[in-house]
């Protein structure tokens, strides 16, 4: 029961985040929205017993990419206080896509998975630590990786060549 | 002893609401940088969802599959801040309402 506890609290915290992460009219406040949802996904995962998926969605995404889209808004001269309009004149049309969309998804997956159970016990926990990811990744996807860390090396020149002033 | 039962669709089912708002925030926002905030919502919906299929189909690969992800949303960060930099730097505003030059 802990667990689907953990589930609601961090579910309604990371929806209200959200909401804020596409409604706030402070950019700063939006990607600071954006972290709560990255750490409730990070909580999500361990609850789910992925544990290195948690820490690594931890250290990248909150420790990297927050600060790199901090960078972002301070590079680009965002107005800090609450003055912009972020907003383009699509928004009610967005707003139509996006719940259609909610809705459309929604009953799919209550039509398919309905009341399928996860069961959280000893033997997922044991074939989810961190050393069974690591096996799986050196075993059976060390191409993929090789290949991953290419595209890491390709898209930091890429940046660099993208962004410099000549 | 660990013995926990959750649903498979309650983490299905944040994961499209995280998604679905992020594509509202990418047709509704204006700035740059507000669409890329936006992209790595989705992004995240999606991981949810590949670590709770993992943990459902007792498969862990669910969990290589989002840790790619993870790699690539930090690749596509780069890049993407790095164009709208440029863009910023050319039209003097991250606007991407700006960006029409192929507009009939």
């Amino acid at each position: 029961m802990a667990q689907n506890i953990a589930f609601w609290i961090l579910a309604v915290a990371m929806a209200g985040a959200a909401i804020g992460v596409v409604r706030s009219r402070n950019i700063v406040h939006a990607a600071l929205f954006l972290i709560v949802v990255l750490v409730g996904a990070a909580a999500q995962y361990i609850v789910l017993l992925a544990e290195f998926v948690g820490i690594v969605q931890f250290f990248i995404y909150i420790g990297a990419i927050a600060v790199l889209f901090l960078f972002g808004i301070m590079l680009t001269r965002a107005p800090m206080g609450n003055r912009g309009d972020y907003d383009n004149d699509q928004r009610w049309p967005a707003l139509v896509v996006a719940l259609f969309l909610l809705g459309v998804i929604t009953a799919l997956l209550v039509d398919a998975f309905g009341n399928d159970k996860i069961n959280l016990n000893d033997r997922l926990l044991a074939s989810s630590r961190t050393g069974a990811v690591g096996n799986e990744i050196f075993r059976n996807f060390v191409i993929p990786f090789e290949v991953v860390s290419m595209l890491l090396l390709a898209a930091l020149v890429g940046a660099v060549v993208i962004a410099r002033r000549d | 002893m660990l013995a926990a039962d959750v649903t498979l669709n309650q983490y299905l089912l944040l994961s499209a609401f995280l998604f679905c708002t992020g594509v509202y925030g990418v047709l509704a926002r204006r700035n740059g940088v507000l669409v890329l905030l936006s992209v790595e919502l989705m992004l995240n919906a999606v991981n949810i969802n590949l670590v709770a299929f993992s943990a459902f189909t007792r498969n862990i690969s669910g969990q290589i599959f989002a840790l790619f992800v993870i790699t690539i949303a930090a690749a596509e960060v780069g890049v993407g801040l790095a164009i709208v930099l440029l863009i910023y730097r050319n039209l003097k505003s991250p606007d991407l309402d700006r960006v029409d030059q192929l507009k009939g």
